[in-house]
């Protein structure tokens, strides 16, 4: 009795196995199809794809697309993209750094309301300081410059920052400071000595999650920059949509080439790129 | 030890003032200029009419919240809002969970799905919107193509009212569900390999082990994803505007959609603050009410 009991559930985990596997494959082609579909649509010519279908392979690799979207205004903006990205996240990181040190590790009056303010801010949505920032940035005539995109998208990710950076250097041992404190370190050196360098893994995981959101931030860069030459890469479709409407292949590659620098960093660093991305899990 | 009456531990703590003050300076001075000062301005630019370019605002007081209160748009687009909120928690978080489960029981010869799975998640809200304007187009797109395939004709997702908003969630969960996989896979990591061990011992099957074990222990994980994706739904904007614009008609139309429209389209600017502050005040009191009852039910396990 045992034993048919024992066989027959064993029948039964092995039939949802079977299912479990089939929906995981079929989740697998949904989560893949688009993306194989702009990949491939990409190497067609303007035509093949309203005669041949959107399923056929194209019939050969056929990159002149690339080279057009290449040698159109692409660089331009991929240029733009990688100069707002450096700047912006390399100010973020230090400055976050430094507002989660005094934080983490100091006893003052004001500690506990400045981090709740800060923190606060995590689910403010961005649409509320659009129009005055977008007021500010004419006022200061940096309209239509990338650098108007470098004081909104550093604010924006200073909350979660200070907040995963404070968490982070809490737990640093007290017992390292006190040895430097003895040996007449004084508090700023002690940031820079030993804080900050032990403090990186944090920054590295804080570098890909705000890195993702800045290459891809799409309200800002809309609102605060017009014109072609000052636009960073995702503001590229619409350029190439205006001039190439018909034709889809060109679009799917100016998207592929969009998505390519993702695609490299999740092929060479998964492990990373993946535990960044879901950093800003601690924002609920 | 006396330096002028201050004793050598005032002494100090004024010294660490000083270094906290220098130290947290220019995280507040950005905080105040693009956060906290637009909140602010925001509010009182919603107090006039104006176009947002001449220097001539005309005060109206509360004219332009007492028109957001009986707004039909707004109100419609606040709906859209919500039952967005609704359909991404009740698809997204369960298909998060039901695929981390699939890895963590399967093991390393999952690891590739794992992988396949997250591909959306490298795409931008951008990219997406367009990607997916021609994947789902009526002429060659992926789902008219299947559908002549089968026999049937041109399918016109998007640009049918009564369809564009559900289609509109299908990819924004296209887009995340994969976030919420990596996020209950973090969860499991933290569900340690004794507990799993130690009742597969005490002779639970994996059903009794995910329901009565592990699903209890990643309710925090559960809780926390629920918010995020709320908050996230009620700000939505990038990929609605890319796809739909908020059309056809009203019926894809989400507060931020609205107030951009408004803003940056008509150039009503004293009414597109107004919009973006109600919109600010919706969602703070929405994500409050819920912090407070997820956390009021505190369970100890």
């Amino acid at each position: 009795m045992m034993e048919k009991d024992y066989r027959a559930s064993k029948v039964k985990s092995r039939i949802s196995w079977v299912i479990a596997c089939i929906l995981a494959v079929s989740a697998a082609v949904v989560a893949i199809a688009p993306f194989i579909f702009m990949v491939i649509n990409s190497f067609k010519e303007k035509f093949e794809m309203l005669t041949k279908g959107v399923f056929s392979l194209p019939e050969k690799l056929d990159i002149s697309n690339y080279k057009e979207v290449i040698e159109g205004n692409f660089l331009s903006y991929f240029i733009n993209s990688v100069i707002v990205l450096v700047v912006s996240l390399f100010i973020l990181l230090m400055l976050s750094a430094f507002a989660a040190y005094p934080l983490s590790r100091f006893k003052f009056k004001l500690k506990g309301v400045i981090y709740s303010l800060i923190v606060a801010c995590m689910s403010i949505p961005v649409h509320i300081t659009l129009i005055p920032i977008f007021k500010m940035s004419q006022g200061m005539h940096m309209y239509d410059s990338i650098w108007a995109l470098i004081g909104p998208y550093v604010a924006m990710g200073i909350p979660i920052s200070v907040f995963i950076l404070t968490s982070f250097m809490e737990q640093i041992p007290k017992e390292i400071e006190e040895a430097a404190a003895i040996d007449g370190c004084g508090k700023t050196r002690m940031f820079f000595s030993i804080i900050l360098p032990m403090a990186k893994p944090g920054l590295s995981t804080l570098a890909i999650y705000n890195g993702v959101n800045m290459w891809n931030e799409f309200i800002f860069a809309y609102t605060l920059t017009q014109s072609q030459g000052n636009r960073t890469l995702p503001l590229a479709v619409w350029e190439f949509q205006g001039q190439y409407s018909m034709n889809t292949p060109m679009i799917m590659s100016v998207l592929t080439l969009t998505v390519l620098p993702m695609i490299l960093l999740f092929i060479f660093a998964q492990d990373k790129l993946i535990k960044g991305m879901a950093a800003g899990a601690v924002k609920g | 030890m006396k330096n002028g009456g201050i004793t050598l531990a005032q002494k100090r703590q004024k010294d660490t003032n000083r270094v906290a003050a220098v130290f947290l300076a220019p995280v507040i001075i950005l905080l105040v200029i693009f956060i906290f000062y637009p909140i602010v301005e925001t509010f009182r630019v919603s107090a006039f009419e104006w176009n947002g370019i001449s220097s001539d605002l005309k005060f109206i007081g509360l004219g332009n919240w007492e028109k957001l209160m009986k707004d039909d748009k707004f109100w419609t687009a606040f709906l859209n809002n919500i039952k967005v909120m609704v359909l991404s928690i009740l698809i997204q978080i369960p298909l998060g969970i039901a695929m981390a489960t699939f890895v963590e029981f399967a093991g390393k010869k999952a690891t590739i799905f794992k992988i396949i799975w997250f591909i959306p998640m490298l795409m931008s809200s951008v990219a997406i919107g367009f990607l997916f304007t021609y994947a789902l187009a009526t002429n060659g797109g992926i789902i008219s193509s299947i559908s002549q395939l089968l026999g049937g004709n041109n399918i016109d997702l998007l640009g049918n009212p009564d369809t564009a908003l559900y289609t509109v969630i299908g990819v924004v969960a296209w887009q995340f569900t994969p976030f919420y996989m990596v996020y209950c896979v973090a969860g499991y990591t933290n569900v340690s390999e004794d507990v799993y061990e130690a009742s597969i011992i005490d002779g639970a099957n994996k059903r009794q082990y995910f329901v009565h074990i592990a699903l209890p222990l990643l309710k925090p994980t559960l809780k926390s994803a629920a918010v995020l994706s709320m908050v996230g739904s009620l700000k939505y904007f990038d990929l609605v505007y890319v796809m739909t614009g908020g059309g056809p008609g009203n019926s894809t139309e989400l507060m931020a959609t609205y107030m951009y429209k408004l803003s940056f389209a008509q150039f009503n600017m004293g009414y597109g603050s107004a919009v973006a502050g109600g919109m600010f005040i919706l969602i703070s009191v929405i994500s409050l009410v819920t912090m407070k009852v997820l956390n009021g039910k505190k369970e100890e396990y």
